[in-house]
């Protein structure tokens, strides 16, 4: 097994980085303010496709939901679904399209159930990806905030799942 | 079950009655002519309470479903419009379900639709801007806020009764009614399964719909279907993504003695009893019945399995566009 597989099998230990590189991003958002975020961006938007790229198989789609889908890219997926997965998921669990390829979401739901902190956030509606965003940083995206941003109808909707994660 | 008419449609109408719905899909044609829509659902009329309009089912080439839904509207039929994200973008998308309710369309089906690679035109360019999860949302956002996803107002919303497809035979399993209760938090009022050949399996799945109350939240209607042939049910099983038809089914078809029309009879009575079964189980609300190239067989299926006549429900005022939850 390689070493991607072998992060990608273990969504805690995954978890735990999305959570740390979360904060300090966060943390270092007065210091990257005063460097200026597109400057900030060139330097840290190679940096972040490499890894993510290594380690996810990321897409680049600059609204990273990783959590809220088991450590698993759902852009990787080939209908790009935010909230899968599809019917079309075969016998052995594999892709309705890519039939030697395990199904992303297969897999992102097993892992979600791995997870310690955001394992329910699967159960949330994901809203519609932003294409404008594409290609840009999603560590940039989620300082300036418009990672979040929604279709403005969207917004004023109940997040919290029907299921009551008790019930799972 | 929300108390308030979303759309009024004959198959709101049935189901909100408390009845055991059916609705039916037919062949899309591949010709421009409408008569050809008029062939293919004559003799469904008084079998079924709605009829699907497919949408490039299976990624082929059809009339579409906008013009489907209409010309089965001009003829007395309540459509159900099927809407896939494969080919359309939330643009065309909005444009298209204003067009087909204004055109009569009184029933949406929500689905992310079959892959390029299933259909005839596999070199094709694959859209989905959207998910099935989006569209239900963007929908429900038209018709309850009178609103486009954009925010822009809509001057006249459509009146329509949302639905979702889930399929409880794909992997995987403990993902399906979670992903379900997912698509009726987006927005469904009603859900058609994928094809049933496979009772244990639905009856495990139904269990844990009923356990999480989602059966109260929207009618689920079951998807059944005629098996033509032992080929017939290997091919689908081999083709048709996230169709299973267990290893007992086929062999059953195995077994039918050759001779004309045997096997489509042993095909329709697994229906029949399939429908039976199923009309048992707690939670299900109705069939949907896909009978692929034997739409010919609805009627006597329908009636054989003692859910005809289909009911006439009156119609009532259709309801004023509802401010729910949503506008919260």
């Amino acid at each position: 097994m390689g070493v991607r597989e072998r992060l990608q099998n273990n969504p805690k230990r995954l978890e735990w980085l999305y959570k740390t590189t979360h904060n300090m991003i966060l943390g270092m958002k007065p210091m990257i303010s005063r460097l200026g975020m597109e400057r900030f961006e060139r330097f840290v938007v190679g940096v972040e496709r490499w890894s993510k790229e290594k380690i996810f198989d990321c897409r680049m789609c600059g609204q990273c939901v990783l959590h809220s889908t088991g450590m698993t890219c759902p852009m990787s997926c080939p209908k790009n679904l935010r909230n899968g997965a599809c019917g079309g998921v075969r016998e052995n669990g594999h892709c309705e399209v890519i039939p030697e390829m395990k199904c992303v979401w297969v897999e992102a739901f097993e892992r979600s159930q791995m997870m310690g902190v955001y394992g329910d956030e699967i159960l949330h509606v994901q809203p519609p990806v932003n294409r404008q965003l594409e290609g840009k940083s999603a560590w940039v995206t989620m300082l300036t905030g418009e990672d979040k941003d929604v279709p403005a109808a969207w917004v004023g909707i109940n997040n919290i799942p029907v299921i009551d994660s008790a019930n799972k | 079950m929300t108390e308030q008419m979303r759309s009024g449609s004959n198959l709101e109408r049935v189901l909100r009655a408390g009845h055991f719905a059916v609705t039916a899909e037919i062949d899309p044609p591949d010709s421009a002519n409408p008569d050809d829509i008029l062939t293919a659902v004559k003799h469904l009329a008084g079998h079924c309470d709605a009829i699907n309009a497919t949408d490039g089912s299976g990624a082929h080439c059809h009339m579409s479903s906008v013009a489907i839904s209409t010309l089965l509207h001009q003829q007395g039929f309540d459509p159900i419009l099927q809407v896939s994200c494969r080919d359309r973008n939330r643009i065309a998308i909005q444009g298209d379900v204003l067009g087909a309710a204004a055109l009569g369309a009184r029933n949406v089906l929500c689905l992310t639709g079959d892959d390029v690679t299933a259909g005839d035109h596999p070199q094709a360019k694959r859209v989905f801007d959207f998910d099935c999860m989006h569209l239900l949302r963007t929908l429900r956002i038209m018709r309850d806020k009178s609103m486009f996803l954009s925010g822009r107002k809509i001057i006249n919303p459509p009146n329509i009764f949302l639905g979702a497809a889930s399929n409880p035979f794909a992997m995987p399993f403990d993902w399906r009614p979670l992903r379900l209760a997912k698509k009726i938090e987006a927005g469904a009022d009603f859900i058609q399964t994928q094809y049933c050949y496979d009772i244990p399996r639905l009856k495990e799945f139904m269990k844990r719909v009923v356990d999480m109350g989602l059966h109260e939240k929207a009618y689920i209607l079951i998807g059944v279907g005629p098996i033509r042939s032992a080929k017939g049910a290997e091919f689908m099983r081999n083709n048709v993504p996230g169709v299973r038809i267990p290893d007992a089914v086929v062999e059953r078809m195995r077994q039918v003695p050759k001779g004309k029309g045997n096997a489509k009879r042993e095909g329709k009575k697994i229906c029949i009893e399939l429908i039976q079964q199923i009309k048992e189980i707690e939670g299900v609300s109705g069939v949907h019945i896909m009978a692929f190239r034997m739409d010919d067989l609805i009627p006597s299926i329908v009636e054989e399995s003692g859910l005809g006549p289909r009911p006439r429900i009156p119609v009532e005022k259709p309801a004023e566009t509802l401010p729910e939850s949503i506008n919260e």
